[in-house]
C-alpha cells in the first residue's frame, strides 16, 4: 500500500472525474437543451445498452478451450427465456445459473 | 416517500442486487490484496461508484500511479456517463433535490433500468423511485466492497461465472427495448458500431470510439429515426 496521504488523493481525483462526467451534461444543458442533444438524449439509450453487452462479453476468448461457449449459450438462453416469460428475476437468476453450471462442470 | 414506492423500487433493484454484492466483493478482494483495510473499500465505492473504474483504481493505487494520469485514466474509462447524463436531461428534470444524488449515482446498470421507464404500480412515485432505486444499488455495492474487503479470501464457494448476472441483465434490457421500440436503428448502431470497434481498436480501447461513432451514426439517420417514431405515435 502507497501512503494514505496520495491513496486519498488519487481517490479524490477518480471520484472527482467521474461527478464531473455524470453532471457535466446537467450543467451544460439544464437551462437549454438544443434540440440535437434531446434527440440524442432519446436515442442514445438504445444504442448504449447494445454497446455495454458488447462490452460485457469483450474479453469472451474464441479461441480458447471452450470456444466461447458458455458465453454464447448463455446469452442465448437469457434472451428465449424473458421473450417467454418477461420476468427479469427469474432470467438474471436461471441465466446466471445455467452459465455458472456451463462454466464450472460442462466446460472444466 | 410512500410504501408503495419503496416496494417497487426494491424489487426493480433484485436483479441488480446479486450482481452488484459480487462484483463489489471482487473489487473488495483485490483492493484488500494490495494492503487496503475495508475502510479505504467502502470509501471507494461511497465517493466512486463505479465499477470499472474502482477495478481500474485499484491497480492505480498499488502502483502509486500519479495525479494526472489518474485523472486521464478515469476520463477515459468513465467517458460514457457524459452520455448517460443527456439522456437524464428530460428524464431528471422534475427530480427537484433527488436529482443531486440521482446523476451522482447513475451507473451503467441504474441508467439501463430506468432509461426504460418501468411501469410503476398506482400510488408510487417515480422521482422517488428513481432515486431510491439508485440509493439501493449503492448500497448492495457497499456491502459487496466491504465484504470482499473484509472476508478477503474467506469466500465460501466457487463464484466463478456468478458477475454473469451482469450480463444478463444487460441481454434482459437489450430484449425489453427491441419489443418496445418503433425504429431499431439505434440499436443495430449501437451493436454494429461496438462490434467493428472492438475488432479494430481491441477490448481496453473500444469505448471512446464506439460512442464516437454511434453518435455520428445517429446524426446520420436522424431523419429516419425520427419520422419512424412520428409514425409509430400516430398509430398509437
Amino acid at each position: 500500500m502507497i501512503d494514505a496521504k496520495h491513496s486519498l488523493i488519487l481517490i479524490a481525483v477518480m471520484a472527482g472525474v467521474t461527478i464531473l462526467l455524470r453532471f457535466l451534461p446537467y450543467f451544460v444543458f439544464s437551462k437549454h437543451t438544443p434540440k440535437a442533444v434531446l434527440f440524442l438524449g432519446s436515442v442514445l439509450p438504445y444504442s448504449l445498452v447494445a454497446m455495454l453487452l458488447v462490452y460485457c462479453l469483450k474479453d469472451t476468448d474464441f479461441t480458447s478451450q471452450s470456444h466461447g461457449i458458455p458465453e454464447i449459450a448463455a446469452v442465448a438462453f437469457v434472451a428465449l427465456l424473458h421473450k417467454w416469460k418477461h420476468n427479469t428475476l427469474l432470467s438474471v437468476l436461471c441465466g446466471t445459473i445455467f452459465y455458472m453450471i456451463m462454466l464450472q462442470f460442462v466446460f472444466a | 416517500m410512500n410504501k408503495v414506492t419503496v416496494k417497487a423500487a426494491f424489487k426493480a433493484s433484485l436483479p441488480i442486487m446479486a450482481g452488484y454484492i459480487v462484483l463489489g466483493m471482487g473489487f473488495g478482494v483485490l483492493l484488500a490484496a494490495k494492503g487496503y483495510s475495508f475502510w479505504w473499500a467502502i470509501l471507494m465505492c461511497v465517493t466512486v461508484f463505479s465499477g470499472t473504474m474502482q477495478y481500474v483504481g485499484v491497480n492505480l493505487l498499488g502502483a502509486g500511479a500519479s495525479v494526472v494520469s489518474t485523472a486521464i485514466m478515469t476520463l477515459m474509462v468513465n467517458a460514457r456517463h457524459l452520455f448517460y447524463g443527456i439522456s437524464m436531461l428530460e428524464r431528471y428534470k422534475d427530480m427537484g433535490w433527488r436529482k443531486w444524488y440521482a446523476f451522482f449515482g447513475l451507473t451503467d446498470e441504474t441508467y439501463s433500468l430506468i432509461c426504460l421507464e418501468p411501469r410503476l404500480p398506482k400510488g408510487a412515485d417515480r422521482r422517488d423511485f428513481n432515486f431510491l432505486l439508485t440509493l439501493m444499488n449503492q448500497i448492495y455495492w457497499i456491502i459487496g466492497g466491504f465484504l470482499g474487503a473484509f472476508l478477503a479470501s474467506l469466500i465460501p464457494f466457487n463464484s466463478a461465472g456468478l458477475d454473469f448476472s451482469m450480463t444478463a441483465l444487460f441481454v434482459i434490457i437489450f430484449v425489453e427495448q427491441w419489443e418496445l421500440t418503433h425504429c431499431r436503428i439505434p440499436i443495430y448502431l449501437g451493436l454494429g458500431v461496438s462490434l467493428v470497434c472492438l475488432f479494430i481498436f481491441g477490448a481496453d480501447n473500444f469505448l471512446i470510439p464506439s460512442m464516437i461513432g454511434i453518435s455520428a451514426g445517429l446524426f446520420i439517420f436522424r431523419k429516419r429515426i425520427e419520422n419512424a417514431e412520428r409514425e409509430a405515435q400516430k398509430h398509437d
